[in-house]
């Protein structure tokens, strides 16, 4: 990293510090959690927002992307829940335990907290904070590193998310969806949510991010994900905010010996979009599915940045990202995957692929793999390219329209990576949604 | 008036002009082989009349049932009942055959102001006519092509024009790579859609499907035009002396 510069403070960075000065003393927790807060803001004050010189950021200047600073979001009212009530649609038909959080705050009457599964609890971050759960004091930023700006913005500035708790051998049927929506207010909000899944529990895990049309809300969200032992979990998470919404969000997961976990990340939405995996396989012999999709227009800017660290040895990990960008899109792409030095027998592939549909679309890649074992085997790919015109020809001579059959070799694109979610009823729907997205096209 | 007529048509790709004033007129229910050897613009042929993008005519004119055929988009000369049968059938990896089929059947039925099929009728019209093919039900769950032996993925493009009912099938080279027994089915797709108002221009290098696909007339086509048309005899005949007398440049 380059020297200390001394940098001229923007005018998001100025908001951001006034803001933390006049709530600093209503955020919840006790004195060790603002202790925490003022390190985290510390080190932003210190570093700034990140730009193109920090090599992590390198493809998301945030410092440049980012205008200004929203004011952070007061409770919502009746009207903001109101709306949130009609949020939710694009996964509306799913069978799902919804937790519901509006403009950042958790809202018991909207969410469904009937007839909890044994060994399934869900309370709110805001409530553990201010009841010093030791449990949660313990566990918060173990995960999400500390030095990432985003997850210290978050770190210092969080008012509330889930907090989840699946005890050991418990099978949770339903999924769990935290829906995080943003009302008409153009605001900031900075959630963080902790979940737990003991020794051989199973559970699905949905976030999805949502907001009006139009919205310009700011949203940083963090989740920490523990995964014990022989645990199965699926994560998904869908970012679909509104097309002048900036979305930061961090995953930062631990999966114990044996497990298998998934993750899916869907972006269709948003005007700069940041989405963060940081994922660890901290046990062996467990199996991991890490992938995504994402679908862009106008002059969206979504950033995936991935680093998978395999820890334990005989772990497997597939790392399938596409990405589809249209007009003058920017799609970005950086993954990384550490194999430690006692990772022996690991086998792990990345392979991420850019469909551009228009000239003016950019696609960027940056695969990494950093490797401390011998006996390994890692590979990665990544292509970029527009619709194989002799493909198109093919089904226009059998009748289907052009719009028609690009559409269909966009599905066939992206149906590599989305035919890997388990979930039939969440497969469907991201399909849907892609369908939607290929029709607004038109 | 001919089904397909074609006027002096000249074709130039990168420069280059492969058609070089060729006439054919094909009538309703008429089976028409085109022979000749290679590089004489068998497939330039197939390719202008489907509408493949890079084969634009420079001179001519093509009318399908009348139509300007250079005024339709590709999609709209197979909606009109134009079907080629690739030399090379594409492998769609992500698009399930099924989708693909009942996709391209819909779209035309759509553009001719017909109903779509129910799934039911779909999957029985499909099953039953993949049957006659040889093509069994695992091969129709896969994805187009994908995987296919280059007989299978011959078989599926005589399914796809079984399926699509074509007023006008041309079949590029559909016998080049198949074993007898592949060619015998293939053929026999064909002749089972032989009816007084289909017509079939078919393309091949070698006499031995007319054996089973029995052509009213055959054209010899050499150096971008057509410099012999007969019966079925010619081709017994070009079997016998090869296409060396024909490659003399012709007089302009």
């Amino acid at each position: 990293m380059n020297a200390e510069v001394a940098v001229i403070k923007t005018a998001a960075e100025t908001a951001l510090a006034q803001t933390f000065a006049q709530v600093r003393d209503r955020l919840p927790g006790d004195d060790a959690i603002a202790a925490r807060r003022d390190a985290a803001f510390e080190l932003f004050a210190k570093q700034g927002l990140p730009h193109r010189r920090v090599e992590e950021w390198k493809y998301t200047d945030l410092r440049a992307l980012m205008h200004d600073a929203k004011p952070l979001a007061s409770p919502p009212d009746a009207t903001a829940k109101a709306r949130a009530k009609d949020a939710g649609r694009m996964l509306g038909d799913l069978d799902a335990r919804r937790l519901v959080f509006v403009d950042g705050v958790f809202v018991a009457d909207l969410s469904d907290l009937r007839d909890l599964e044994p060994g399934l609890s869900v309370g709110s971050l805001a409530r553990a904070l201010a009841n010093g759960d030791p449990v949660l004091t313990a566990r918060l930023g173990k995960l999400a590193p500390a030095n990432d700006v985003a997850v210290a913005l978050n770190t210092a500035l969080m008012g509330d998310g889930a907090v989840i708790h699946i005890a050991a051998g418990a099978t949770i049927e339903r999924p769990l969806h935290l829906l995080f929506v943003a009302s008409e207010r153009p605001t900031a909000t900075f959630t963080r949510s902790l979940v737990t899944i003991d020794h051989g529990a199973r559970a699905m895990l949905i976030e999805s991010h949502e907001g009006p049309s139009g919205g310009d809300n700011q949203v940083n969200a963090a989740l920490e994900l523990f995964a014990g032992d022989a645990a199965h979990v699926d994560h998904v998470k869908v970012i679909g905010e509104g097309a002048g919404a900036l979305h930061v969000s961090t995953l930062a997961a631990a999966i114990g010996a044996h497990g298998r976990f998934n993750t899916f990340s869907f972006i269709n939405g948003g005007a700069v979009v940041r989405n963060q995996l940081f994922l660890r396989l901290d046990g062996e012999g467990t199996v991991a599915g890490i992938r995504g999709a994402s679908l862009l227009r106008n002059h969206q800017h979504a950033d995936t940045t991935l680093v998978a660290d395999h820890i334990a040895r005989d772990c497997q990990s597939r790392e399938v990202f596409k990405s589809v960008l249209d007009d003058e899109a920017h799609g970005v792409f950086q993954g990384r995957i550490i194999v430690r030095r006692h990772a022996q027998k690991t086998d792990a592939k990345m392979m991420t692929q850019a469909l551009l549909l228009s000239e003016r679309a950019e696609a960027d890649n940056k695969p990494e793999l950093e490797i401390f074992a011998d006996d390994v085997q890692c590979g990665h790919g990544a292509t970029a390219g527009a619709l194989d015109d002799e493909l198109r020809f093919y089904l226009m001579a059998r009748g289907i329209p052009p719009a028609e059959a690009e559409a269909m070799l966009i599905q066939a694109f992206l149906g590599e990576a989305i035919e890997g979610i388990e979930h039939a009823g969440l497969r469907e729907a991201l399909i849907e949604s892609v369908a939607g997205w290929l029709k607004a096209r038109g | 008036m001919a089904l397909l007529e074609v006027k002096d048509l000249h074709v130039e790709i990168d420069g280059r002009e492969i058609l070089k004033g060729l006439d054919l007129e094909v009538k309703a229910g008429e089976v028409h082989a085109i022979m000749g050897p290679n590089g004489s613009g068998k497939s330039t042929l197939a390719y202008v009349l489907a509408g493949k993008e890079e084969y634009r005519p420079t001179v001519g004119e093509v009318r399908f049932d009348g139509r300007n055929l250079f005024e339709m988009e590709p999609d709209e000369r197979a909606a009109a009942g134009l079907f080629l049968a690739f030399q090379y059938p594409l492998e769609i990896p992500g698009v399930a055959t099924m989708t693909f089929l009942r996709t391209a059947l819909n779209a035309q039925r759509k553009k001719r102001g017909q109903a779509e099929l129910s799934t039911p009728d779909f999957l029985k019209k499909v099953r039953e006519t993949a049957g006659k093919l040889g093509i069994d039900q695992e091969m129709l769950r896969r994805a187009v092509n994908v995987g296919f032996s280059g007989g299978e993925k011959k078989r599926n493009e005589i399914l796809q024009m079984a399926l699509l009912e074509p007023r006008l099938a041309v079949l590029d080279e559909t016998d080049s790579g198949l074993d007898i027994d592949a060619l015998k089915i293939v053929a026999d797709g064909v002749n089972r859609l032989r009816a007084p108002e289909r017509s079939f221009v078919v393309i091949t290098h070698y006499q031995r499907l007319l054996n089973y696909i029995v052509p009213d007339v055959v054209h010899v086509l050499s150096r971008g035009r057509i410099v012999k048309t007969g019966g079925k005899e010619l081709a017994l005949e070009l079997e016998a002396r090869g296409y060396a007398e024909y490659q003399e440049e012709v007089p302009a």
